[in-house]
C-alpha cells in the first residue's frame, strides 16, 4: 500500500520540477495542475476525502485564475538568472533551510504509525472519541471546524475576505485617472 | 460572436444546472458526508466560472451581476458571525452549539442534526462561493491598457 | 521516507521562489510550497489500516471502539481545509498583483522593475 505514496510523490515531484525549469509560462501553469491532481489523489489515499475534493475544486478554479495571468501577454522568455550577490544569498539561505529540514527529519516519528493515538489525552483522541455526542455531526472534520475550532473559520473567512478586498482594490479600473488627477 | 463555439456552449447549458445541484448537495450534506461549506462554495463558483468562459462575460453579469455578489459575500459573512452571536445570546459562550445542546437535538446520522453545523455550512458556502466568484469576475474585467505605453 | 520527498517538493519550491526572474514563475513556487506543508500534515495523521474521519451507520451499529482505534487525525485535516482555500484568496491576491504590474511595467521580469513610477 504504501508503493502507492511513493509513485504518487514522484509523479509530484517531477510536475514539480518541470512546472519549475520550463522556459513556456503556459507549460508551467499545466505542470502546476498536474501537482494539484496529484496531491488530491494522494489526499484520497491518505484517507482525507473532505480535502481530496474541497483541493481538486480550488485547482481547477486557481489554473482559470493562473492562465489569466499569462494569456495576451506578449510571453517575453526571460533568461539568465539573477547577479551574482543575490545568487550568493539565496544558494546560502536555501543550504541553511535544507540542513535545519535535515535535522529535523530525524526526529520525526516512522510513517503510517499515528503518534496522536500513543500519546495519553490529546485534542484528536478527544474529537474522534466524543465529536459525534457533543456535536452530532458524523463527519469530525466538520465538527472540528465548525464547532470545536469555529474561531479558526471565522479568522479563514476575515482572511479571505480581506484577500478579496485586496485584489478588488488593486484591479480597480479608475486608478489611473485617479492618479493623474492632482497634477 | 461572444463566448465559445455552439458545442462548447450546448454542453454547459446542459451540465451547468448539475453542477449547481451537486454543490448545494455538497454543502447541505457537509455535516455526514465528505464536503462542507469550503467545497460546495467553491463548486457554485465553479458553475458560474463554466458559464462566464463559454458564454462570455456579459451573460453572467446580466445573471448575477457584481454589486449583488459583494451583497452575497457580506451577507455570507454576516450569517456566519450572527449563528456565532447567538451562541452568545441562548447559551452564554461564543459560537456555542446551542441548537442541539438546548432545543433541536435531533438524531445521528439524520439530515436533520448537529444543530447549527449545517446551518454554519449554508453560511460559509456563500460566502465562499460569492467571493471566488467575485474575485474571477474581477480578473476578467480587467483589460490592460497598454496603448498608452507603446508610444513612450 | 515519504515526509523526505515531501521536504524535497519543499526545497524545490523554495528554489523557485527565491532564484526565478519572472513574476509567475515565483507564484507558481509558493504554490509548490503550499502543496508540500499541506501534504506532510496530512501525512503526520497518517495511520496504516485507518479509516477517514466519517462514521457511517454500520459503524455506529457495531460500537464506536472500532473507529476509535482506526480512525485517522482529523485535527490536520481539520486545519488544511481551511489553508487550501485560503492559499486561493491568496493567489488570487497575488495574481492581480502581478497583472497590475505587467500592466504599468510591461515585464515579469522582476529586476526590470526598480524604478519608481507614478
Amino acid at each position: 500500500m504504501t508503493i502507492i505514496f511513493y509513485i504518487l510523490l514522484l509523479f509530484i515531484i517531477i510536475a514539480a520540477i518541470i512546472a519549475v525549469e520550463t522556459r513556456y509560462l503556459l507549460s508551467a501553469v499545466i505542470c502546476v495542475g498536474a501537482i494539484g491532481f496529484g496531491a488530491s489523489l494522494m489526499f484520497l489515499f491518505l484517507r482525507a476525502p473532505d480535502i481530496a475534493i474541497t483541493q481538486i475544486v480550488v485547482e481547477v478554479l486557481g489554473l482559470i485564475i493562473l492562465i489569466r495571468a499569462c494569456l495576451s501577454r506578449e510571453l517575453t522568455f526571460i533568461s539568465g538568472d539573477r547577479e551574482f550577490f543575490a545568487v550568493v544569498v539565496s544558494a546560502v539561505i536555501i543550504f541553511a533551510i535544507f540542513l535545519a529540514g535535515i535535522k529535523v527529519l530525524d526526529t520525526l516519528p516512522d510513517f503510517g504509525t499515528a503518534i496522536f493515538a500513543e500519546v495519553p489525552d490529546t485534542a484528536s483522541q478527544t474529537y474522534i472519541g466524543e465529536g459525534l455526542e457533543k456535536t452530532g455531526a458524523a463527519n469530525i472534520v466538520a465538527s472540528v471546524i465548525l464547532d470545536f475550532r469555529a474561531y479558526d473559520t471565522l479568522g479563514e473567512a476575515t482572511v479571505l475576505f480581506t484577500s478579496i478586498i485586496g485584489a478588488t482594490v488593486i484591479l480597480r479600473k479608475k486608478s489611473k485617472k485617479l492618479l493623474e488627477d492632482p497634477e | 460572436m461572444k463566448g465559445m463555439t455552439i458545442i462548447v456552449k450546448t454542453i454547459s447549458s446542459w451540465v451547468k444546472v448539475l453542477i449547481f445541484l451537486f454543490g448545494i448537495y455538497i454543502i447541505l450534506f457537509g455535516h455526514l458526508t465528505p464536503g462542507g461549506g469550503f467545497a460546495g462554495g467553491v463548486i457554485l463558483a465553479s458553475c458560474y466560472v463554466l458559464l462566464m468562459l463559454a458564454f462570455g462575460r456579459e451573460y453572467v453579469e446580466k445573471n448575477l451581476p457584481l454589486p449583488v455578489a459583494s451583497k452575497l459575500d457580506c451577507l455570507g459573512a454576516f450569517l456566519f458571525a450572527l449563528i456565532a452571536v447567538l451562541g452568545l445570546v441562548f447559551g452564554g459562550t461564543f459560537f456555542l452549539n446551542f441548537l442541539y445542546q438546548k432545543y433541536l437535538p435531533g438524531e445521528a446520522l439524520e439530515l436533520v442534526s448537529a444543530g447549527t453545523i449545517p446551518l454554519s455550512n449554508i453560511a460559509i458556502g456563500l460566502k465562499v462561493g460569492a467571493s471566488l466568484f467575485l474575485v474571477i469576475l474581477v480578473l476578467s474585467m480587467f483589460r490592460p491598457d497598454m496603448s498608452g505605453k507603446k508610444e513612450e | 521516507m515519504p515526509y523526505a520527498l515531501c521536504f524535497l517538493l519543499f526545497m524545490i519550491g523554495l528554489y523557485c521562489a527565491v532564484v526565478k526572474k519572472n513574476m509567475v514563475k515565483i507564484v507558481i513556487g509558493i504554490m509548490v510550497m503550499e502543496y508540500a506543508v499541506n501534504l506532510f500534515l496530512i501525512m503526520l495523521g497518517y495511520r496504516f489500516g485507518g479509516v477517514a474521519p466519517i462514521i457511517d451507520k454500520g459503524q455506529l451499529e457495531a460500537g464506536m471502539e472500532q473507529f476509535i482505534s482506526s480512525s485517522v487525525d482529523p485535527l490536520p485535516q481539520a486545519l488544511v481545509l481551511t489553508a487550501i482555500v485560503i492559499s486561493l484568496g491568496s493567489l488570487a491576491l497575488m495574481i492581480s498583483i502581478c497583472i497590475r504590474t505587467y500592466e504599468k511595467y510591461g515585464t515579469f521580469d522582476i529586476t526590470q522593475i526598480r524604478r519608481l513610477k507614478g
